[in-house]
């Protein structure tokens, strides 16, 4: 591989648990963020669509934990951390689906099991590691290449 | 046709106006986040029952063009004023998602 270009951009959010009425607005914030450093609105796009969905599985699902953008000249990461539980089974959960949401969260238009599948839809990569009792990383990459999409 | 023409048209109420002069090409119903996320078009319709912040949000991200509440469904107020913050366009139908889309549809494709 050639060698990486360096980032150009670092920003990093901290989101607590359970907060639902703050969910959504990180994505929001790298929305407006990418939007103001150049990024191609194809790969906005997308990165938005990740972001949302990776934010609502850290408040939804997690003890807690951080979102960090870098921005480089080739691509734009995600990294979703969090200080658990973890995940036992990575594979069941990338199935289109899969979901353990409460009643509560189905009832507001959570638990449709497709945030993870959205998420490898709207990204180059997206991997996935994860510990029990100790936390998971998800890092999705979003190629800048010349898009045309819709 | 425009926002605003589709309100006129239909006589729905706003409730925030964002970009009323957006322009309409179709529309998307659903109530679960992440099918409106995967499907939903940019400058579409989205007609739920949905009324809660993370609505606006997932409105924003995929540039909504307004999001219909129907049933005489009303959000909170924070919705709102978080929707007038974003510039998302929030409509109220009195009727049902099924007379809503049937009649957004026959305005949109006569
Ligand atoms: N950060 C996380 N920590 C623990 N479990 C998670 C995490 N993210 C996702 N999950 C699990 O993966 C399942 C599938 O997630 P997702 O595809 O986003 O669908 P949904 O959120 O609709 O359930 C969740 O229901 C949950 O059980
Ligand atoms: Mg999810």
């Amino acid at each position: 591989m050639s060698p990486r270009i360096p980032p150009v951009f670092r920003r990093y959010w901290e989101v607590a648990p359970k907060d639902l009425d703050r969910a959504g607005f990180v994505s929001i914030e790298v929305r407006r963020a990418l939007f103001s450093l150049g990024v191609e609105p194809e790969v906005v796009k997308r990165a938005g669509i990740v972001c949302f969905e990776g934010e609502m599985n850290l408040v939804l699902y997690s003890e807690g934990g951080r979102i960090v953008l870098v921005v480089s000249p080739d691509r734009v990461e995600l990294l979703f951390s969090d200080r658990g539980p973890g995940i036992a089974d990575v594979d069941l959960v990338r199935q289109p689906g899969y979901s353990t949401a409460p009643d509560w969260a189905r009832e507001l238009g959570f638990g449709s099991g497709l945030g993870i599948p959205n998420m490898e839809q709207n990204s180059d990569e997206l991997k996935i590691h994860s510990r029990v009792g100790e936390g998971t990383v998800m890092r999705a990459t979003i190629l800048r290449r010349k898009y045309d999409g819709r | 046709m425009t926002v605003g023409e589709l309100v006129r048209e239909l006589g729905l109420e706003v409730l925030v106006a964002g970009d009323l002069e957006a322009d309409v090409h179709g529309g998307y119903c659903a109530d679960l986040l992440s099918e409106v996320l995967a499907h939903a078009a940019k400058g579409d319709i989205w007609i739920t029952h949905q009324k809660h912040l993370n609505v606006v949000a997932v409105a924003k991200l995929k540039e909504i063009g307004a999001v219909v509440l129907v049933r005489g469904l009303r959000p909170p107020q924070e919705v709102t004023d978080r929707a007038r913050a974003e510039g998302v366009t929030i409509l109220v139908s009195p009727t049902s998602a099924f007379e809503t889309a049937g009649r957004i549809h026959r305005a949109l494709f006569p």
